[in-house]
């Protein structure tokens, strides 16, 4: 059996209540204090959580500009250095490969984060698609990557010492800009991004300063409601938040328009790797999208569920959950376009459940604040 | 050590005679593996059990699981207050996060464990 790998925050994990678990071959906090507290923290308070098994590709090179947004699809020639963008990558049939965010640090400098599960798929990817003028170096292994995520994520980053003379141009970021800080030598990538929907901030650091760096912000933050947060919380927020998430709304035999990320295509702005598939696709129209469902009484959707209008089996629930914030069971479910407002109901262990429809986000959104 | 006034099954559940009748709950092992309670759904009163028949679904922020009763009888009583709140369960697993009060039609708690035997199951020995 493959040993799971450890980011570098294993052991601080496990000595502070970590219950952890295997994920994209990783040993992950799953959770802390409890998934419930934790969300509860994130949407209140604030917390923070290790997500450095993430991928960083790193592209640079004179071409790396035109070559990066030819393996996207959404618009990265446009792209201002200090600029991140949220994209899909796909293959030539337009499904999605990965979603990603595509990082401009400079002209000739982009770095690509991609999820843990795809790392070896993506690099290989863009590995082989590069053409001349843009070459590739995985940075995964030697860069650790913290989310800072809630409401009082800013009064942490002003409590933290040694950020204080960057602290300007840190709080002035825009959402889904980034900038680079030099930490006293440590070099730092902070963006105002997230996968909570909350106001939050995204922290790229080398994996050898993370332990050190990790409890300097644990010590600012705990007088602010700090505390680490584990994957199980990630994922209840990031479905209140109506976020995709990769092996569940989206996967090879998807297009980014049937999984409710179509806006993170670009025909438009240039040749793109799935663009000719993508175009035909969106004239022909999809028979597919994804909607959001809230279920009535004490029912919690699951992923796999099936989704029925008028007795028919019309879609199935890509990812379903108890809402901590609505109190309810709620999923994103892709299902046949052109039922109208038919009643929906999902299969739930042989009981047929309504199921409400639901704009997305679950809550409101507070990234922008 | 857990609690000696009762007896455990394999699948986490613990049973304590009251009276007439047996008290079921879950171990605080199960409620720290399942995670947050967030619905229970649980039988009816007067509702006839055989040892081994669903006892209810605990649903947790990630999972469902099924419960299974490790003793038959009618149940006489169902706790509202955990179907109300179950973090109870989290809260209490051994004492007011109690599930269900049958009255037992037979004695099969001859083959559940004793706390040091179930000790031993989840903790090792």
């Amino acid at each position: 059996m493959i040993q799971a790998k450890q980011t570098p925050l294993a052991d601080w994990h496990r000595s502070h209540g970590g219950k952890m678990v295997e994920f994209a071959g990783y040993e992950m906090p799953i959770r802390y204090e409890g998934v419930l507290a934790e969300h509860r923290r994130v949407r209140h308070q604030c917390g923070m959580f290790d997500v450095s098994h993430m991928g960083e590709l790193e592209v640079r090179g004179g071409a790396a500009r035109a070559e990066v947004h030819r393996l996207v699809t959404n618009d990265v020639a446009s792209l201002e250095p200090g600029q991140v963008v949220y994209t899909a990558m796909c293959n030539e049939a337009g499904g999605v490969l990965d979603d990603l965010l595509v990082y401009c640090l400079s002209d000739e400098v982009f770095w690509l984060v991609c999820n843990a599960a795809n790392h070896s798929k993506i690099s290989a990817w863009v590995e082989g698609h590069l053409g001349a003028g843009a070459r590739m170096e995985d940075r995964s292994e030697a860069t650790a990557l913290f989310a800072l995520q809630g409401p009082r994520v800013r009064e942490v980053l002003e409590k933290w010492p040694r950020l204080s003379g960057h602290l300007g141009r840190v709080l002035g970021l825009e959402y889904y800009r980034a900038a680079q800080v030099d930490l006293e030598g440590i070099e730092l990538l902070v963006s105002r991004t997230g996968y909570t929907g909350e106001l939050g901030f995204e922290v790229y650091l080398p994996a050898s300063q993370a332990p050190e760096i990790w409890e300097e912000i644990v010590e600012a933050g705990a007088s602010c409601g700090l505390a680490p947060i584990g994957l199980g919380a990630r994922d209840t927020l990031r479905l209140e938040a109506g976020y995709s998430l990769y092996g569940h709304e989206l996967d090879e035999t998807t297009l980014p328009y049937e999984a409710g990320i179509g806006w993170v295509v670009r025909p438009r702005a240039g040749e793109f790797v799935g663009r000719d598939a993508l175009l035909q696709a969106k004239e022909a129209g999809i028979s597919r999208r994804t909607v959001g469902l809230e279920v009535e009484g004490r029912h919690i959707p699951r992923q796999n569920a099936a989704v029925l209008a008028g007795g028919e089996v019309v879609g199935h629930v890509t990812s379903g959950g108890f809402s901590p914030t609505l109190e309810s069971g709620i999923g994103l479910a892709r299902i046949a376009v052109g039922l109208g407002d038919a009643p929906l109901s999902v299969d739930i262990r042989g009981k047929q459940v309504p199921a409400e429809r639901v704009k997305l986000p679950f809550v409101p959104s507070h990234v922008k604040d | 050590m857990r609690p000696e006034d009762r007896k455990y099954s394999p699948q986490h559940e613990w049973v304590r005679p009251d009276g007439d009748t047996m008290v079921i709950g879950i171990t605080d092992h199960a409620a720290d593996e399942l995670g947050d309670i967030v619905f229970l759904e649980l039988p009816e009163e007067g509702a006839e059990l055989a040892p081994g028949d669903s006892l209810g679904t605990i649903e947790t922020v990630k999972a469902v699981e099924e419960l299974y009763t490790p003793v038959g009888g009618v149940v006489v009583e169902v706790n509202g207050a955990v179907v109300d709140h179950p973090e109870k369960v989290n809260e209490a697993p051994f004492d007011h996060g109690w599930l269900v009060k049958l009255r037992p039609d037979g004695s099969e708690l001859e083959t559940l464990m004793d706390a040091a035997a179930y000790d031993a199951m989840v903790d090792g020995d």
